[in-house]
C-alpha cells in the first residue's frame, strides 16, 4: 500500500489531520497513567512519613 | 451458633467481601500488568490494521484513517459514562465505599475519551466538511458529555466530606445518563451533518471487513487501557481515603 516511508508520513495529503489526531491521542494515553503514578507515589510517601513520625513519637516518650 | 452467616460464606466468590477496599487493593495490583499487556497487544494489532491493512477510502483518501481513533474514543466516552453511573448508583444504593471510588477513578478517563473524540472529530471535520466545529446535534451532545464528566469531577473535588461528595456526584452522574442515548440516536433524530452509525446492531456493517476489524481492535485497546488506568487510580484513591486504617499501615509498600 505504501511505497516509501515519506509516502506513509504524507498520508495522501492529510498528514496534518491524521498525525494531529493520533499524536495527541498517543500523548494523552501515555501522560495519564504517568500522572496517576505520581499521585500514587505521593500518597505512599506521605503514609511512610506518617508512620515514621509515629515511631519517633513513641521512641521519644520512652 | 455455627449457622450464622452461612448465606455469604458458601458462595464460590464472596462479592461483598470483594467490595471491601482491603481485599480489592492487592487483587487490583495483580491485575494491572495483565491489562497493560492486553492494551499493548490490541494497540499494536489495531494500529497495524489501521495503517497497513485497511484499504484507502474511495471518497476520503487516506484522511479517513482518523476513524480508527475517532470511533473507538467516542464509543468509550459513552460506555465509560454508563459504567461510571452504574458504580455511582451501586454506591448510592448499597452505601459501599469501593463503588463510589470506582466511579471517581473512571471519570477522568471518560473525560479524556470525550475530549479525544471531539479533538479527532475536529481534525476529521476540517478536511472533509471544511469546518473544525459545527453546532450539530451529535457534536453538541458529545460536548455536553464532556461537560458532564468535568462537572462530576469538579463537584466531587469541591466537597470536603468524601461520603457526601460521593452522594452528590452519584446523583449528577445518574441524571446525566439521559444524555448518552441522546448522543447515540442524535444522527437519527435530527438532520445532522455527522454521518450515521458505521456499525449498528441490527444490520450488516456498511464498511470493509478490514476497516471494521481495525476499529474493533482499537476499541479493545482503549477498553483494556481504561481498565488498567482505572485500577491504578482506584488503588491510589483507596490509599488516600483509607490512610488512617491499620491495613494500609501494614502494607509492604508503606512499611518498607
Amino acid at each position: 500500500m505504501w511505497n516509501s516511508a515519506s509516502e506513509f508520513f504524507a498520508m495522501g495529503g492529510y498528514a496534518l489531520y491524521v498525525w494531529c489526531s493520533f499524536g495527541l491521542g498517543a500523548l494523552i494515553l501515555i501522560l495519564e497513567p504517568l500522572t496517576v503514578r505520581i499521585r500514587n507515589k505521593t500518597i505512599i510517601l506521605r503514609l511512610k512519613q506518617e508512620l515514621l513520625a509515629e515511631q519517633f513519637d513513641k521512641e521519644s516518650r520512652q | 451458633m455455627s449457622q450464622v452467616n452461612n448465606f455469604s460464606n458458601n458462595r464460590l466468590v464472596n462479592w461483598f467481601k470483594l467490595s471491601s477496599p482491603s481485599t480489592f487493593y492487592p487483587l487490583a495490583g495483580k491485575l494491572i500488568p495483565f491489562f497493560w499487556a492486553l492494551t499493548a497487544l490490541f494497540g499494536v494489532a489495531g494500529l497495524w490494521v489501521s495503517f497497513f491493512v485497511a484499504p484507502v477510502d474511495a471518497v476520503q483518501g487516506q484522511g479517513y484513517r482518523i476513524i480508527f481513533i475517532h470511533v473507538p474514543t467516542s464509543w468509550m466516552s459513552m460506555f465509560i459514562y454508563i459504567v461510571m453511573a452504574f458504580w455511582a448508583a451501586l454506591g448510592l444504593i448499597f452505601n459501599t465505599r469501593l463503588s463510589a471510588m470506582m466511579a471517581q477513578a473512571l471519570a477522568p478517563i471518560g473525560a479524556w475519551m470525550a475530549f479525544l473524540s471531539l479533538w479527532t472529530g475536529a481534525f476529521w471535520g476540517k478536511p472533509m466538511w471544511g469546518a473544525w466545529w459545527v453546532w450539530d446535534a451529535r457534536l453538541t451532545s458529545e460536548l455536553i458529555l464532556l461537560f458532564l464528566y468535568l462537572g462530576f469531577i469538579a463537584l466531587q473535588a469541591s466537597i470536603d466530606n468524601a461520603r457526601r461528595a460521593d452522594k452528590a456526584g452519584a446523583i449528577l452522574a445518574l441524571v446525566g445518563v439521559v444524555n448518552v442515548p441522546v448522543i447515540y440516536f442524535s444522527v437519527k433524530w435530527w438532520n445532522t451533518l455527522h454521518q450515521g452509525a458505521s456499525i449498528s446492531l441490527t444490520k450488516a456493517p456498511a464498511m470493509a471487513q478490514t476497516m471494521l476489524l481495525g476499529m474493533l481492535l482499537m476499541a479493545l485497546c482503549f477498553w483494556m487501557y481504561t481498565i488498567a488506568v482505572a485500577l491504578m487510580r482506584v488503588r491510589t484513591i483507596i490509599l488516600e481515603r483509607e490512610a488512617h486504617t491499620d491495613w494500609v499501615r501494614q502494607l509492604d509498600e508503606v512499611k518498607n
